[in-house]
């Protein structure tokens, strides 16, 4: 942080005491440690752009003149018919093995891999936290049924029963997305159905419970709060699985068909052409690791927000360790927000 | 605000004409068994534990009656049953001449305004996810008596009433002291105006400074509101200082019972005089005086109690009688109809029980 920075807080600490009343919540805490975070920011910044990236294909694509669709069998290809290099004939990533721009193909790759990645993950999240509530609280036959049907998931063949899938319906995006799902929820469910356990012999859900509150309310508005935080970790973790999910499944080419523009498949076809285009390969799996690497890192800063306990081998924490230093040498008010909100959470 | 609604609307509740109008809660044999459990997925109860063995007690309007006893004897259990929130196995529970014994939570939901529990942990019994002005206008919310602004004001009105800083409404549990945590539990058992506060040992967690300030604040409240008290505690100074009538309970079933200061100047039963014998007193010259009766061995199981009375093998006064023969709860020694006490043998006014024979400490 820097000076002016902390010279700001501590301006605004004394300027509004009406500010200092206000409790901070589990996010504004978490948020506060995740902004010091300089692996999870840069993660943060990393998926945004690749987010700003796949919005913006169809600029791109416009811009070049080229088309996901498009195949450039002349320009395109070389004299041999094979994949020109990056920054031939205008094509800044290079083409594949029909011609088409990469750089195109790749960035349209971002958008279902995005997709994929987070419709799969925020149904999954939602399906999980229900049903592990539901276990969790209710017990007895409810929760015996849910945990071994949640067993039995966790326990399937997952790639047998995609396979299963697409000799039947063919494959689809809607396939992969319904496979991916009923995969993930499992292993949220399974959390939650734990912490539920744990929560609701607290006494604060005997205080609900003597207040007359019925056993929705206590689930969404007494414990559900208490399990955001995990859950929180747990799907942002789960986005660059079912990113890799997707991207395996249409590697096997069960996945998404064929000619639409996924890493999966275009690494699929550049198989037969790593020896000759380098390119046909380094890209879009480089596309793939960045994305999920920033997530998972993302996810990892979370957790360490999450619960200040854990330390982390190389989180950035030079700053913080410096901020420490300076505190006692400030004004010699210490904020109390300040105080009460490193003890908080 | 509590008087909108029809406080009788819920079928289920059976009235009891023979209930006296003085009464606010009567409990009769009120018997709480836990089942125990083995075997995996089939499972089959192997045995009970005997929580709360056959207990009766009424509280009247604007009464406190104190609960005593170890831990473990049952208090906790007791006070649960009567507030709804564990199914009693026997016995009958009524409120106000009708029989709220095992409602449904529906049926139930009408006489959850009326008795009102504060809980033991000032920490364990606030959600810390969730802010004050949320936890107190809960009972607003659930109920459906008050919403919005209307709400807010009541929830200030309230946190101004158990003496916290009504500004503090938008702050979460962990920024308050165990004191002032304790204030926001009065605080949201008190937003519907219930006539019967259950207090489960509501200070045993509290500073001793602190302890003195949350007691006269129930007292206030007392006064104001008309409130009538459970109040369960393990330490006898506390309840001395705030009962009407004692209970003294041991191993789930009444040892010794009447008005506060005939048991605390005559206890008749040899555990109420061991209990209020390890209470610590102020005065130093008056605690090297007393006697001290300590009392050996641990609190046996309630899964399988004593034959006969239950305190038998601890009891510095146990004959053959008393391992046999369970004691009836009635007046002895020439005491008023309403102290009773369950012994074969009471103790004797100026008895001296550290010297009585008896069975020798092991």
């Amino acid at each position: 942080m820097s000076v002016t920075e902390l010279e700001f807080q501590a301006h605004s600490v004394e300027a509004a005491p009406a500010e200092a009343i206000q409790g901070r919540s589990q996010w504004q805490l978490t948020w506060r440690r995740l902004r010091h975070d300089k692996m999870a920011i840069a993660s943060i910044v990393v998926i945004l752009i690749v987010a700003l990236l796949a919005i913006l294909a169809p600029v791109f694509a416009s811009l070049l003149g080229h088309g996901p669709y498009q195949a450039f069998t002349s320009k395109g290809l070389s004299v041999d018919g094979l994949p020109v290099a990056p920054g031939v004939n205008g094509f800044p990533l290079g083409t594949d093995y029909v011609g088409r721009d990469l750089l195109v193909r790749i960035l349209y790759g971002a958008r279902i891999s995005l997709f994929v990645g987070i419709s799969t993950t925020a149904m999954a999240t939602v399906l999980g936290v229900a049903v592990g509530l539901v276990a969790g609280y209710f017990g007895g036959w409810i929760d015996t049924v849910l945990a071994r049907f949640i067993d039995a998931v966790l326990a399937f063949p997952i790639i047998v029963l995609a396979l299963a899938l697409a000799a039947i319906y063919g494959s689809s995006l809607l396939i992969v997305i319904a496979v991916i799902t009923f995969f993930s929820w499992a292993g949220i469910s399974r959390i939650v159905r734990g912490q539920t356990l744990s929560i609701k012999e607290k006494e604060y859900i005997e205080a609900a419970r003597s207040l007359g509150a019925g056993p929705w309310r206590i689930m969404f508005i007494d414990i559900l709060p208490n399990l955001l935080g995990p859950v929180l970790v747990l799907a942002t973790l789960y986005i660059p699985t079912a990113i890799v999910f997707e991207a395996t499944l249409s590697f096997l080419g069960i996945g998404i068909p064929a000619p639409t523009p996924s890493w999966g498949i275009i690494l699929s076809e550049a198989q037969q052409f790593y020896q000759t285009s380098w390119w046909y390969v380094v890209f879009p799996a480089a596309a793939l690791l960045i994305t999920t690497l920033a997530f998972n890192l993302l996810g990892d800063g979370v957790r360490d927000a999450m619960d200040p306990r854990t330390e982390r081998l190389f989180a950035g924490s030079t700053k913080r360790r410096k901020r420490k230093a300076a505190a006692p040498a400030g004004p010699d008010a210490t904020p109390p927000a300040a105080a009460a909100a490193g003890m908080g959470g | 605000m509590s008087e909108t609604l029809p406080r009788d609307a819920a079928a289920g509740a059976v009235p009891d004409p023979e209930f006296e109008d003085d009464v606010l809660v009567r409990v009769d044999n009120l018997v709480k068994y836990f089942p125990i459990k083995a075997g995996g997925l089939i499972s089959r109860t192997v045995g009970h534990v005997q929580a709360v063995d056959g207990v009766s007690l009424k509280v009247g309007r604007g009464q406190t009656i104190g609960l005593v006893g170890e831990t473990g004897c049952g208090k906790s259990t007791l006070a649960r049953c009567i507030a709804g929130l564990l199914p009693a196995t026997s016995g009958t529970v009524t409120f106000e001449g009708k029989n709220i014994t095992n409602l449904s939570r529906r049926a139930m939901r009408p006489y959850r305004r009326e008795i009102q529990m504060i809980f033991q942990d000032p920490y364990g019994s606030l959600n810390p996810r969730r802010r004050v002005g949320a936890i107190i206008g809960d009972p607003f919310t659930i109920h459906r008596t008050a919403t919005g602004n209307e709400r807010k004001r009541a929830v200030q009105e309230l946190m101004e009433r158990v003496g916290l800083n009504p500004e503090h409404y938008n702050r979460f549990p962990a920024e308050f002291s165990g004191g002032q945590r304790q204030r926001i539990g009065v605080a949201r058992a008190l937003a519907l105006r219930p006539k019967l506060i259950i207090a489960d040992e509501p200070v045993s967690a509290l500073d001793v400074s602190i302890q003195a300030q949350v007691l006269n604040l129930l007292s206030d409240l007392q006064d104001d509101f008309g409130l009538s008290y459970l109040f369960i505690a393990h330490d006898l100074s506390v309840v001395k200082h705030v009962s009407d009538a004692v209970l003294v309970m041991y191993l789930g079933r009444v040892a010794e019972q009447g008005p506060g200061d005939l048991v605390y100047a005559t206890p008749r039963h040899p555990y109420s005089v061991a209990l209020l014998s390890a209470a610590p007193a102020a005065d130093p010259d008056s605690a090297a005086a007393r006697q001290r009766v300590i009392l050996t061995g641990d609190v046996p199981s309630p899964i399988n109690p004593p034959s006969g009375c239950r305190f038998h093998p601890r009891c510095p006064k146990a004959q053959e009688l008393c391992s046999q023969q369970e004691p009836a709860l009635e007046s002895k020694a020439g005491d008023p109809q309403e102290h009773r006490t369950a012994c074969h043998f009471p103790v004797e006014t100026g008895e001296n029980l550290a010297t009585a024979g008896g069975r020798s400490p092991r």
